[in-house]
């Protein structure tokens, strides 16, 4: 049985469990239904609880333990000399995989001519529509029939299992439910433990991407030292041949003055425009005129980036090139630095003016009439009084929005260029950290060259640089908020 | 108010104030002319603004919405079975077999008859067959393969003509530039006015858009496989993460206690909400694929990246809602004798739904327009056959437009623009969704 038939099984089983409690409290209680100690709805959700929680952590478990079990079958029967290095290891476990695949397709008289080494297994396989890359050697042909028992037995097991699990829980349960039982605490305790379980993933998912993102940052720190990573100004990392003991540079500096190169124009196009329309907003604009331009202007931050990047690519760019960049012999790309600071300030705009906005709202409005009953002008106001009691927030603003700058993609990925290159001319192209990361986990990946691992130091730095950003900024605008509440 | 304080009488007002007011009176027209300034720069960032917003919508779907109709060329077949089967044998595996140049002979003939050629003019015909899109041979074998009744009779079949002429007759190839930098030869030009004048080229609404998966000839390409990749993430995303984010902040929000563990929790969920989105790629990546061997590409995979990336909204919105939700519905509940878990549930979270409900769908429309993630998860293959469980290798809408924006031929760059339009018209309809079910069960307290 495939999971979803599982999953299925244990949805159905445990619908039953629900009406089986339900009846036989009911029943049991009969007409005097004061002697159950909860309603019968309870217990029967008790019933159904202990038929779906077991067999759901089985199954879960059983199915993230398989590959490690199926991979450590076909690890033992491998011969010693194939398991020489940890990259040639890889490609030996999919080689097997493959041949494993294959046998499935056969026919039991082929598997016999097969094994009596009458035919090749390739030919038979290639007749199944499977081709191999290279003929199929003996003790592949051993391991993989191996890995398929294997694998069968884990799956029946599996099923065995889950089926057990689903049988025990409901029975037990069913027979603990009697009038005395005490069944809602019992319910309310274990929705509330999911609960907790559930408030923890946030948590986990934390840990999950510091833990992740380390430990493999650390894998490539071990051939990369961390003094040539981050003062490195040669970002030039050659491909990952395999094998190959060649491992290029791998220069920080460059992708780091692009991404804040970029991130300035950014700033430079919403940080004027957000702040500006978020005080016409909240200090001119009447509600007609707020009620429909705050949601236009919000739309900005709905829009997904990779439209955003698309834009920049076929509209901005080509612009940018044509009429400015050619004509001051500039540049020659229309994947330049300015197209992407431009298309990303303006995806930026809404994030600076609507927390600005919030902000600039909630200064009291004693400070605004006292200025106004002084005979400041509204712009005065604003400008002298308003904007100095909201400048922590505003900061916060502008800092989370300098975050999403730096952590963005796709727009920097189609508009901004591949060259690491430190530069201050603003019509050429460039890179970011993002890109790289992009650049280095497109194609094949092996987990053991740098090329790969250099993308987890990349996004480490990033997650460090942008969770610190983050944090500043929130504690800022939450002092602010604190401030005046 | 300056103004009336200087019309005031002087006689009413001592010496020392008729000198204030002189002062004020001299930088009076100065102030208000940066009052004015600067209400007017206001108003420019705003109209700025929407005209970006403007800009980007007028161009997307200026470059977009010629795709939603391509050019056809309408053909009678004759499937004449000496061709098809020469060895007489008419089950479809046997025409999925064996050489395919026998449906170009099909095609040939075919256009030969539409055409009208004279059979011995070879340079005519190949002209012609460079109109029609070069998968028109395996188009027809699956055609016949699907239905072997079909083979010796005569039907009529609707070819893609190629990305090229497409352009052509829509008018983005113009017949006035020199035909040297043209895509479009003249002689093309002259069967393509033939074709039209037999009635036989025509345009008609492009469904292939909407249901073909990848192709690298672009009259073939469609977003098909890419929309129910994006399906089975969107129904993985809300069967995980509605569930967690409803129960986790329901936790935090009704029973946790008040100290640092919950302190902690609760900065955590504001700064994940924050974490660029490729990092959670990583994540995926590293955990999903690396670690626990879930297949690649596959949109169960892609499913649970986004439901990472969404869960911090959805628990901020839910928190939000039950916030939201006065404290004397709770102790109304409390003291009738429900216990604290039945009050929450029989009382406080139905009406916070709606919130809740708004939060999520708006937390899928971020998920169902995110990239960058899913290309760190390898969903970006080229993937020609519909998925059919959540576990198969599939792509999803962003990144096919991603796919799509990095070819050159002009055909894609229309299809991409199209696919954006079809992005952007799932987004509407979800935050409309949203508003109006904000307006419909809003409730003031």
């Amino acid at each position: 049985m495939g999971p979803l038939w599982l999953l299925a099984l244990i949805a159905g089983l445990s619908f039953f469990g629900f009406v089986l409690g339900h009846w036989k409290s009911v029943v049991l209680s009969g007409k005097a239904r004061g002697a159950l100690a909860a309603r019968p709805g309870y217990y029967g959700a008790y019933v159904l609880i202990w038929t779906a929680i077991p067999a759901l952590l089985i199954l879960v478990a059983l199915s993230v333990g398989r590959p490690f079990l199926i991979e450590h079958t076909v690890r033992v029967n491998l011969p010693a000399q194939v398991l020489t290095n940890a990259q040639q290891l890889s490609l030996e476990v999919s080689g097997v995989e493959q041949v494993a695949a294959g046998l499935k397709l056969v026919t039991p008289e082929e598997l016999e001519d097969i094994r009596i080494g009458v035919v090749a297994a390739r030919s038979v396989f290639a007749r199944h529509g499977l081709p191999l890359g290279e003929d199929v050697k003996p003790y592949q042909l051993m391991a993989a029939g191996t890995l398929n028992l294997v694998s069968d037995g884990l799956d029946t097991a599996i099923d065995a299992a889950v089926v057990a699990a689903l049988a025990f829980g409901l029975i037990f349960a069913f027979v603990r439910v009697k009038p005395r039982l005490r069944a809602r605490n019992l319910v309310e305790n274990t929705i509330l433990a999911l609960m907790i379980a559930a408030s923890s993933v946030a948590i986990l998912t934390t840990v999950g991407i510091v833990l992740s993102l380390l430990f493999q940052a650390l894998q490539f720190f071990s051939m990369v030292s961390p003094a040539n990573f981050y003062l490195g100004t040669v970002w030039d990392p050659r491909f990952a041949a395999a094998g190959s003991t060649e491992s290029g540079q791998f220069g920080f500096l460059p992708l780091f003055w692009g991404t804040l190169y970029i991130s300035f124009f950014a700033m430079l196009v919403a940080v004027p425009i957000g702040l500006y329309s978020a005080i016409y907003m909240a200090e001119y604009a009447g509600s007609k005129v707020r009620s429909t331009a705050k949601p236009l202007i919000e739309i900005l931050a709905g829009i997904p980036t990779i439209v955003y990047g698309f834009f920049a690519l076929t509209t901005v760019g080509p612009l940018i090139r044509d009429y400015v960049a050619l004509p001051l012999g500039l540049g020659t790309s229309g994947n330049n630095v300015l197209t992407a600071g431009l298309v990303m300030g303006i995806m930026i705009i809404p994030y600076v003016s609507s927390l600005s906005d919030d902000i600039i709202t909630a200064v009291p409005r004693s400070l605004r009439d006292g200025s106004l009953a002084l005979g400041a002008t509204r712009s005065e106001t604003t400008r002298l009084v308003i904007l100095p009691a909201a400048l922590p927030g505003v900061v916060g603003a502008v800092l989370l929005a300098m975050s999403r700058a730096i952590g963005e993609t796709m727009i920097v990925v189609l508009a901004a260029g591949v060259a690491a290159r430190a530069s201050l001319n603003p019509f050429e192209e460039m890179t970011t950290i993002t890109v790289k990361i992009v650049n280095q986990l497109t194609g094949d990946l092996e987990f053991t060259s740098p090329q790969t691992l250099v993308a987890f130091a990349l996004g480490l730095t990033l997650f460090v640089i942008t969770l610190g950003l983050n944090v500043l900024a929130l504690t800022i605008v939450r002092k602010y908020r604190e401030q005046y509440e | 108010m300056t103004e009336a304080a200087s019309h005031l009488p002087a006689s009413r007002l001592g010496g020392s104030d008729i000198r204030t007011i002189s002062k004020v009176d001299v930088g009076l027209k100065r102030r208000y002319a940066a009052e004015r300034r600067f209400r007017a720069f206001g108003l420019a960032a705003v109209t700025i603004a929407i005209c970006f917003l403007a800009v980007l919508f007028g161009s997307i779907i200026g470059r977009g919405y010629t795709a939603f109709q391509q050019t056809r060329i309408t053909m009678m077949v004759d499937f004449d079975a000496g061709i098809i089967a020469p060895d007489g044998d008419r089950t479809s595996a046997a025409v999925m077999s064996g050489d395919s140049f026998r449906f170009d002979d099909l095609i040939a003939a075919s256009l030969q008859r539409t055409l009208e050629l004279d059979p011995n003019d070879e340079d005519g015909l190949y002209d012609g067959l460079d109109l029609l899109s070069k998968g028109s041979a395996p188009l027809l074998r699956t055609m016949i393969a699907k239905d072997p009744s079909l083979i010796g009779t005569k039907r009529t079949v609707d070819f893609y003509a190629t990305g090229d002429v497409d352009a052509f007759v829509k008018g983005s190839i113009r017949a006035d530039i020199p035909e040297s930098q043209r895509l479009i030869k003249d002689k093309h030009i002259a069967l393509i006015d033939r074709l039209e004048k037999e009635k036989a080229l025509h345009l008609a609404f492009n469904t292939g858009l909407f249901t073909n998966g990848a192709s690298t000839r672009p009259e073939m390409a469609g977003v098909g496989v890419a929309l129910v990749g994006s399906l089975y993430m969107m129904l993985v995303v809300l069967a995980l993460s509605l569930p967690l984010g409803v129960a986790g902040s329901i936790y935090l929000e009704e029973f946790a206690p008040k100290n640092r563990w919950t302190d902690v929790i609760e900065v955590n969920i504001n700064n994940l909400a924050a974490v660029p989105s490729i990092v959670y790629g990583l994540l995926g990546l590293a955990v999903f694929i690396n670690f626990a061997h879930l297949p690649r590409s596959a949109s169960l995979v892609g499913g649970l990246v986004l439901t990472l990336t969404t869960l911090p909204t959805i628990i901020i919105a839910t928190r939000a809602a039950l916030k939201a939700v006065p404290p004397s519905i709770r102790e109304a509940g409390l003291g009738v004798g429900a216990s604290k878990m039945q009050t929450v549930f029989h009382h406080v979270l139905p009406l916070a739904m709606p919130g809740v409900l708004t939060g999520t769908i708006i937390g899928l429309a971020h998920a169902l327009g995110e990239t960058a993630p899913l290309l760190m998860i390898g969903m970006k293959a080229f993937i020609v056959d519909y998925p059919t469980t959540p576990f198969d290798p599939a792509t999803a809408l962003p990144t096919q437009i991603y796919m799509w924006a990095t070819e050159p031929e002009r055909a894609f760059s229309e299809r991409t623009s199209a696919a954006i339009i079809v992005l952007l018209v799932f987004l509407l309809a979800m935050n409309s969704i949203a508003i109006v079910l904000r307006r419909a069960f809003e409730r003031r307290w």
